[in-house]
């Protein structure tokens, strides 16, 4: 699949951002400290921005108020809904903690609730897809959840750092929840790499009856919108270094930052937790730049392309 | 409403002869033509002189080969909207521009409402819709729901451009949800068949194979220049090669 860069920060960043929410639910982030009111400054801009770029992906934003019509069958216009449902009480919970500099904790808990089912019901707009077999499975839903949610730990963590909450035991606790997290992804990755196609060229022309089946020739000389859409391609070897980058920044360099920062104290440490959210963030739009380039779509057979993620 | 119907009264849709199409890609273009200017927004054709042309098309000819050895052979394969009874491109559509229509199951999009976000052309396994590069919305066959019941065009003229052009008449149009109609005749006397079944769409439009090798078919028979025996030739031929014989 075409991986889209509005999509691609669409979902990263507003993935983080309701994640951030999550955590002033679960009382982790102290509403009424500057860096916890910075933090609701941070998660309104990564979802607030996120949304907006996705729109960049469409190809008529003028008519988006329809999108929240068709909410009973369609999990895009769910998650249009449920997204806006959601700036409710986070915006009223932001505007106590930044303007007031109180905590409305019962506010921030239905934000949070409402940020989860967000990231579920963007989850499900590719989980439903049986066509991109890479995709459809709750595996992929629960990868979502879970990138959204330890990003906002490490970022609860952090901001904690620098209004002095964070104790030492959090960091270790983040470095449990970060290994789990791409523990998940890891076999997510497994999945796609050794799970059977749903179809092949045969079934898809229904000429498997006379042996197997070649592409002679194209409809056209030039690619369409299904070979630019659909039909992106990566080669292997690019994808396994682009994967080894992802676990470096998302993994790696944030788990070794964790552990150092058990021998630091105040500032240092908590810049040092800062850096670990910042490389876990990069780490996770590489991530998700491979989840759409490396996602292989039931069109591509008509065009003569394999759907095993090693071709 | 993006809900599929329960039930549609007809199931109108296409059924191709793989065993007739040549491949000439009539369909293409006079289903081009007419809904360039019929249905919804014209149909984008961009760089149409350059290098690398690109546009949007609702019907579009890939050429396969099939089989190995004796047996192979080169089918030619016309592919549009499939019109599926579970259309999963229906269901996905945030914003109710894309619908089945309960009376003649003919799946559509209502452009007005489209905000072009691909979403319909990803749920769809066989590549049927098409995003038009000039008017950034979806575009997918129609099935010249402006054609089949307009009383302005000749009687004969009330079936898809697509039929109404093939050269071949490998294309026809009909109702496959009644089973006594030409059509489902067709695909019950001709194994007609569903492309990718897996993937649960229930397609209504159908594909006739093609027939089979004929394998009783006499070898032909060997006629090579050094096989000509002088002696079974009689009358002018024998003196013929008496006389070439002679020659030396």
């Amino acid at each position: 699949m075409h991986p889209a860069y509005s999509v691609i920060f669409f979902t990263t960043f507003t993935g983080f951002g309701y994640g951030l929410v999550a955590m002033y639910g679960f009382d982790l982030i102290d509403p009424t400290t500057l860096a916890g009111q910075i933090g609701y400054v941070i998660a309104l801009a990564a979802i607030g921005g996120g949304l907006l770029s996705s729109t960049l992906h469409l190809g008529h934003p003028e008519r988006a108020i329809w999108a929240f019509s068709q909410w009973r069958s369609s999990w895009l216009s769910r998650e249009g809904v449920v997204a806006v449902a959601t700036f409710i009480p986070l915006g009223l919970a932001a505007f106590g903690s930044v303007i007031l500099s109180q905590n409305w904790h019962i506010l921030a808990v239905i934000a949070a609730l409402l940020s989860v089912i967000t990231v579920y019901c963007t989850s499900m707009i590719y989980a439903q897809l049986k066509t991109i077999h890479h995709w459809a499975t709750p595996l992929t839903c629960a990868t979502y959840l879970l990138f959204s949610l330890t990003g906002g730990y490490l970022g609860a963590v952090a901001l904690g750092a620098f209004s002095g909450s964070t104790v030492k035991g959090d960091a270790g606790l983040a470095l449990a929840i970060l290994v789990f997290t791409w523990g998940v992804k890891g076999f997510w990755w497994y999945r796609a790499d050794t799970d059977r196609a749903p179809a092949d060229i045969e079934s898809a022309t229904g000429l498997g009856r006379f042996g197997q089946v070649r592409l002679l020739d194209r409809p056209h000389m030039t690619d369409n919108y299904l070979n630019r859409e659909m039909g992106y391609t990566i080669a292997r070897k690019h994808a396994l270094k682009l994967r080894r980058i992802t676990w470096v920044l998302g993994l790696w360099i944030p788990a070794a930052l964790l552990v150092l920062s058990y021998g630091f104290d105040g500032l240092a440490s908590a810049l040092i937790l800062l850096l670990a959210a910042l490389s876990y963030l990069a780490g996770t739009l590489v991530e998700r730049w491979l989840f759409f380039a490396e996602a292989k779509h039931t069109v591509s057979l008509y065009y003569g392309q394999s759907l095993e993620t090693a071709a | 409403m993006t809900s599929l119907p329960d039930k549609t009264s007809k199931k109108l849709g296409l059924v191709i002869d793989l065993d007739v199409c040549v491949g000439c890609h009539a369909c293409v273009v006079n289903c081009k033509e007419w809904n360039t200017g019929g249905y919804g927004a014209s149909l984008a054709d961009q760089d149409a002189y350059g290098k690398d042309v690109s546009g949007s098309f609702l019907n579009r000819v890939h050429t396969y080969e099939a089989g190995t050895g004796q047996s192979a052979r080169v089918v030619h394969f016309p592919k549009s909207c499939l019109h599926c009874e579970d259309a999963p491109c229906v269901p996905v559509c945030p914003t109710g521009a894309s619908y089945k229509r309960a009376e003649d199951g003919i799946v559509l999009v209502n452009e007005d409402r489209c905000i072009g976000c691909g979403l319909c052309a990803w749920s769809c396994p066989y590549g049927a819709r098409e995003m038009d590069p000039a008017e950034q919305v979806m575009k997918k066959c129609t099935l010249c729901v402006d054609r089949i019941y307009n009383e302005n065009l000749p009687e004969e003229d009330r079936t898809p451009a697509c039929v109404r052009t093939c050269p071949a008449n490998a294309r026809h149009f009909g109702d496959l949800g009644d089973p006594t109609s030409d059509v489902s005749l067709m695909v019950q006397e001709r194994g007609g068949f569903d492309l990718m079944p897996e993937m649960g769409t229930k397609p209504v439009n159908k594909y006739l194979p093609p027939r089979a090798h004929q394998t009783n078919a006499p070898e032909p028979a060997t006629c090579a220049p050094d096989a000509v025996d002088g002696a079974q030739l009689g009358g002018f031929l024998k003196w013929v090669d008496k006389a070439l014989e002679a020659m030396k």
